[in-house]
């Protein structure tokens, strides 16, 4: 399965944007670990801005330098959002409120409870009325949310965006599932090369027992592990190369993802 | 989008387990919804409304080597899995085309929270972590309904959940569909559950959405939603896998977004008639070749007034149309794969569902609305799932011989 990507949007720990990370995936600049920065929202209307939490703002942001890069019609455009935890902190407060006497449950809260809150505010900042799937993978959203492009664009032949993000949990949840950054990563993706195409990446199963590519930076490697979105890490390193090459994802039981590009220019 | 038979389905929510329960109920336009207070004993949740419950939840053990897996939502999965000789037909498929080559994909808007929400009141009392045996990735994580579902079929072929609120199991047709004509495997079990849960029961109280009597789907007085619990699931493969005679087929899916609000349907339905087009799109087929519409007819004030205009709109006044939810309650990610089965009984057997609960039809919504069951060939059925954040997908399933 074949696409082309046309844009891309990062936000993680000391990466702050693609370009501004791709010294430090390519290593020829050192990593600097530092908190992820997630600017506020320029897409929301002021209602929905307030009532968006963190994992949401994430998403939009990566999203937004994704289709700037890439010059597409954000509103003309499918999109697959990939979490594994979507909002944790809204979680950990409905169960919290659950567990009193009185159950004063927030509205806002419950509504930005579902999983596919992000895609929600998505549709509304950038007026898309196209569709949206909302996936979670455990562990291999990434890869699965590739997937999932991959065989929508081999269907319908239209661009699709891959907007993949995760944050941690408070305690107690953190215990039991510990995400350690928080980590969003956007591509936008055609169905034939166009004068903005980046890449070509080809998409296929592969055995379950293959090994799946890590990064030589023990930093970068250490945000890999700790944050289900930044399964993407390696991908995003080759990319940045600007060379061929081939990653391969961790993705179920039976199967792996092989990826691989060869850049269009 | 080439059409996929389903060879297999099954079913449980209030109405009962397996098919023959729920067809026998549909046409009897019997609910299973009650009343849900402190009596019935549902976690201690005390919130004035009616649900659709699965009874005999609490004394079923699950599968022996998935105890990790131990929560509402995955007994209520494993319940449909044993129905209707489901489990054993995807043995059969796995056998012949390989458990790699199967694939998995569910829904669930809220996976196993109700487990998360138990563990919370037993957080330890001086650092407040939780008991030693929750289990997130089994019960909490929104994967572990597939997980559970993978390892319980034993498929090993590409899978995911897709976890859009009330559109989800609706939703995982469509990726299925497209896994299937990729050449990523080649067949695929699509479905999913989700059980009664205090986010939920209190979530929609919060929002003014809880009804306190039975819900109304499309009735004047109709004041929101009964929630209900439950869970159904279809095998899909490629035609011309030994169809048997009263096969059914998914002919088209249609998804967009409303762009409108998080919780609140476009008031002039523009998203679910979006969705509609395009089903019937991908079918190739037009308003006047569906039988029936099995609506997503939730009961509040809005959806139902967006949805009989976006229908309205698109099919006239004359297509029998009715909602189940008056029967099931609303089954949030699982009333997707619910309502899809309910169109395949439809087509299968040649019933129109009446709205249980429904008394007067609101005089300001213009289909055609069934209050009562009645028989009468069905070759194809749409199907219309919506959920918050503006999510909306419709099916058209149709009778094999007349596609």
């Amino acid at each position: 399965m074949r696409a082309y990507i046309e844009g891309i949007g990062l936000l993680g720990p000391g990466l702050s944007g693609w370009q501004e990370s791709r010294a430090a995936l390519t290593g020829t600049e050192a990593y600097r670990p530092a908190r992820t920065v997630i600017p506020a929202s320029e897409l929301l209307p002021a209602a929905e801005r307030r009532r968006a939490g963190i994992p949401v703002k994430l998403a939009l942001a990566v999203g937004r330098e994704a289709f700037m890069s890439a010059g597409h019609d954000a509103a003309a455009t499918a999109t697959v959002f990939a979490s594994s935890s979507s909002d944790g902190e809204i979680v950990h407060q409905l169960c919290e409120t659950l567990a009193t006497p009185e159950r004063e449950v927030s509205p806002t809260r419950f509504m930005n409870s579902v999983h596919n809150a992000a895609a929600g505010y998505w549709s509304i900042a950038t007026r898309s009325r196209e569709p949206s799937t909302s996936l979670c993978c455990y562990d291999a959203g990434f890869a699965a949310g590739l997937l999932e492009c991959a065989t929508q664009i081999a269907a319908e032949r239209k661009p699709v965006a891959l907007i993949a993000y995760d944050g941690p949990y408070p305690e107690p949840l953190h215990a039991t599932r510990p995400i350690n950054c928080e980590f969003g990563i956007a591509l936008v993706m055609a169905p034939e090369a166009t004068s903005r195409s980046l890449t070509a990446i080809d998409l296929e199963l592969g055995p379950a027992g293959a090994a799946e590519s890590r990064l030589a930076d023990p930093g970068l490697e250490a945000i890999r592990v700790g944050n289900p979105a930044a399964r993407s890490l390696p991908l995003l390193a080759t990319l940045a190369r600007g060379i061929a090459g081939e990653v391969v994802l961790k993705y179920v039981v039976g199967a792996s993802l092989r990826a691989r590009v060869t850049p269009c220019r | 989008m080439q059409p996929l038979l389903i060879t297999r389905f099954s079913i449980v929510n209030c109405l009962g387990a397996g098919s023959g329960a729920v067809l026998d109920a549909l046409r009897a336009k019997r609910s299973g919804l009650v009343p849900c207070d402190a009596a019935l004993d549902f976690h201690t949740a005390a919130v004035d409304t009616w649900v659709g419950r699965v009874s005999g939840l609490e004394a079923l053990p699950i599968r022996r080597g998935l105890e990790d897996y131990d929560c509402r939502s995955n007994r209520i999965a494993q319940v449909a899995l044993e129905q209707d000789g489901f489990s054993a037909a995807v043995a059969a498929a796995r056998e012949r085309y390989g458990a790699a080559r199967v694939g998995v994909f569910i829904g669930t808007s809220n996976s196993g929270i109700l487990a998360a929400e138990l563990a919370y009141r037993r957080r330890d009392p001086q650092t407040g972590a939780l008991p030693g045996s929750f289990r997130y990735h089994a019960t909490l994580n929104t994967y572990s309904l597939g997980d559970f579902i993978g390892r319980y079929l034993g498929l090993t072929g590409p899978s995911f959940v897709v976890s859009s609120a009330c559109s989800s199991t609706a939703k995982a047709f469509g990726s299925a569909a497209r896994m299937i004509a990729a050449g990523a495997c080649d067949a695929a079990v699509v479905g999913g559950a989700d059980s009664l849960c205090l986010t939920t029961l209190y979530g929609f109280h919060s929002l003014e959405l809880t009804s306190r009597l039975p819900c109304r789907p499309f009735d004047a007085e109709r004041e929101g939603i009964s929630l209900g619990e439950g869970a159904a699931f279809a095998l899909l493969e490629k035609p011309g896998a030994g169809a048997a005679t009263d096969a059914v087929m998914l002919m088209g899916i249609g998804e967009s977004s409303d762009a409108y609000h998080m919780s609140t349907p476009h008031p002039e339905g523009a998203g679910a008639k979006l969705a509609m087009q395009r089903a019937l799109a991908a079918a190739r087929l037009g308003a006047a070749d569906i039988d029936y519409i099995n609506l997503h007819g939730t009961a509040t004030r809005t959806n139902d007034a967006a949805e009989d205009r976006a229908v309205v709109e698109l099919f006239g006044t004359a297509t029998p149309c009715s909602s189940t939810k008056g029967a099931t309650g609303h089954l949030l990610g699982a009333a997707g794969i619910t309502e899809a089965v309910i169109s395949m009984l439809a087509v299968q057997h040649g019933v129109l569902p009446g709205s249980a609960h429904t008394r007067s039809v609101d005089p300001a919504l213009k289909s055609n609305y069934l209050l009562e069951s009645r028989s009468a060939p069905v070759r194809r059925v749409l199907t219309n799932s919506f959920g918050f954040g503006g999510s909306n997908c419709s099916l058209v399933i149709s009778d094999a011989r007349v596609h």
